[in-house]
């Protein structure tokens, strides 16, 4: 039997029996971009080869990087971006609506068996629904879109066997910070990572897409997920259009699969990871009495409905402490209205929340409240490399938005289990 | 004379590009490549000289002007035991040759800082002019060699756009 990642390169291909290491061209589904690497950095390259793109239903344009606009230097991108966008009659814009990595399947784009790359190292986020995606630069970027096609070479597939369920206030980002300090950053190498087992299948969409999303931290191309039927109602739900044989990428596990970590749910806690790499992870009550200045939720890894409805849980008729700041830029603004309908929003307010715009922000280092100098930040999203959210003295403690907001409420970093009555 | 840069520890590609000039031009870019793990690199950088890192070299996001000022500088090749993914294929695009080095080797003492080198893309080797050691890099497949003597994808393209054009 084959791996999910070879049926996937086979179908884009038209290749069969692909062994690792081969070379192929792949036909691409669906190429997505945002402000930043995109418009602006692939229109003067397509000039040089004077080729238009090569399929305007097939791109996807998000903005969600310099959102606000903070001077003129941004503000003259976005307006690139529009024009871009404009002169190339390409419909599928989503101007200021959230994260591109939410976004895109949020309204029906990802679908089981795409062949799709993103301008942005999170897009093995797509695989979460069962397509091959990963992260490009703008360079073989614009290269996708004036051929529709682009090189790969077939990976060799790492299973992640999760077993048991999770506990109470545990999460995918904990499985993914426990992933991270087992096999490492450049565990990957850039394989393609896929997540199987009893407790992955029990994982709502935007759980998964969590951990997906974070296989870029673990070094690998894709971070595939075989569909199922939570993945079909999600697709369906979006929109978006499901394959007949969808089934047919209902693969788990292959016998030539030699490499395979297994875990067990039922005895993972609560992780944080200490500055400044998500390897440096250990259970949550490893840290307690450190203190910190912000709590951040925020990024398509830590602010979509799901992390916002986790933080609310444990918010719920409490105050963050005296002396720190908690910061919420939810991830779409879709996943924003309907935390609002569900009060979600209201009793993060009420607990003492600040709201951003839904976009990247303090997670890319970019606006003005990026973290100040020696600013210590506990935060849902998926990278603390050194000086990433803002100045080169900052550092970063990541975890889940139960863990960031049980953090909020105490002022030190917690064990949300501690906080929570039940 | 090429010299030899030996980088240690991880070196991600916020301290390739820093994210706080990702808006200014390369050039300015480029002046900061690496100082806040060798201030004086940008400054003292030298057409031809190769860079050898750690394990993992280039991981982080998917800004391609990681490599891009590698390349601006003059560098003529990274070498590592490992590359994050999306460096190592954006270093191609661009045509920055990128050899993997056996881990083995990694600690031979001559492979030192500043050490006079030569590298040589056919081989691919990398030769220490010091005491006349010849360190052997992993073989690339002939598709990869093809795009970086293009001098990357965007010319490979132009190429193959030109031949395609000319049977039409
Ligand atoms: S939220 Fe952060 S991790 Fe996600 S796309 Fe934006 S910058 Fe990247």
């Amino acid at each position: 039997m084959i791996t999910l990642a070879k049926k996937l390169l086979s179908d884009a291909s038209g290749k069969a029996n692909l062994d690792v290491g081969d070379i192929v061209i792949c036909n691409v589904d669906l190429a997505m971009i945002h402000d930043s690497g995109g418009p602006r950095r692939v229109k003067p390259i397509l000039e040089r080869l004077k080729r238009n793109v090569w399929n305007k239903k097939k791109i996807v344009v998000v903005t969600d990087h310099y959102v606000p606009v903070e001077n003129d230097e941004t503000r003259a991108i976005q307006a690139l971006t529009k024009k871009w966008v404009k002169d190339n009659e390409i419909d599928n814009f989503y101007d200021e609506q959230g994260i591109c990595h939410i976004v895109l399947p949020e309204r029906g784009h990802l679908t089981p068996g795409l062949f799709c790359v993103g301008g942005d190292s999170h897009s093995p986020t797509g695989g979460a629904f069962g397509a091959y995606m990963f992260g490009i630069g703008a360079t073989e970027m614009a290269g996708v879109l004036a051929t529709g096609s682009i090189w790969i070479q077939t990976p060799e597939t790492i299973l992640m066997l999760w077993q048991n369920q999770l506990r109470k206030y545990v999460t995918a980002k904990d499985m993914m910070l426990a992933m991270c300090r087992k096999i490492g950053m450049g565990g990957g190498r850039y394989q393609a990572i896929q997540f199987a087992g009893e407790t992955i299948r029990n994982l709502p969409m935007q759980e998964r897409m969590t951990l997906s999303n974070m296989a870029a931290e673990l070094g690998a191309q894709a971070g595939l997920i075989a569909p199922d039927e939570t993945t079909i109602a999600y697709v369906e739900a979006a929109g978006g259009q499901v394959p007949i044989n969808w089934r047919d990428f209902q693969i788990e596990t292959a016998e030539e699969t030699s490499n395979i970590t297994q875990f067990d749910a039922a005895n993972l806690s609560p992780q944080i990871a200490a500055p400044h790499s998500p390897e440096n992870s250990d259970n949550a009550c490893e840290f307690r009495d450190t203190a910190f200045d912000v709590a951040y939720i925020g990024a398509c890894t830590g602010a979509k409905y799901i992390d916002l409805l986790a933080a609310a849980d444990v918010l719920k008729g409490k105050r963050i402490a005296k002396g720190v700041i908690l910061k919420v830029a939810p991830a779409s603004l879709r996943d924003q209205h309907r935390a609002a309908e569900d009060g979600i929003m209201q009793i993060l307010e009420d607990a003492g929340a600040d709201f951003l715009a839904n976009s990247c922000g303090i997670c890319a280092g970019y606006g003005e409240d990026r973290l100040a100098d020696g600013q210590v930040c506990i935060s849902s999203t998926a990278r603390n490399f050194k000086g990433r959210m803002g100045a080169q003295s900052s550092s970063v403690y990541l975890a889940s938005p139960y863990t960031v907001a049980a953090s909020a409420v105490t002022g030190m970093l917690t064990d949300p289990r501690l906080v929570m009555e039940d | 004379m090429p010299r030899l840069w030996r980088l240690e520890g991880t070196i991600d590609t916020d301290v390739l590009a820093p994210g706080f000039y990702m808006k200014s031009p390369l050039p300015e870019l480029a002046d900061h490549c690496l100082e806040a793990v060798c201030p004086d690199f940008a400054r003292t950088v030298r057409k031809g000289d190769v860079l050898l890192s750690d394990a993992n070299m280039g991981v982080g996001s998917s800004r391609e002007q990681a490599a891009e000022v590698l390349k601006y500088l003059g560098i003529s090749a990274v070498i590592a035991p490992s590359f994050a993914g999306i460096f190592y294929r954006n270093a191609i695009n661009l045509g920055l040759p990128v050899f993997t080095i056996d881990e083995s080797f990694m600690r031979t003492p001559s492979l030192a800082n500043g050490a006079r080198v030569k590298f040589n893309f056919d081989a691919p080797e990398l030769l220490i002019l010091d005491n006349a050691t010849c360190i052997k890099l992993i073989p690339i497949p002939d598709f990869l060699k093809e795009l970086i003597l293009d001098g990357g994808l965007v010319p490979h393209l132009e190429k193959r756009f030109l031949q395609e054009g000319s049977h039409s």
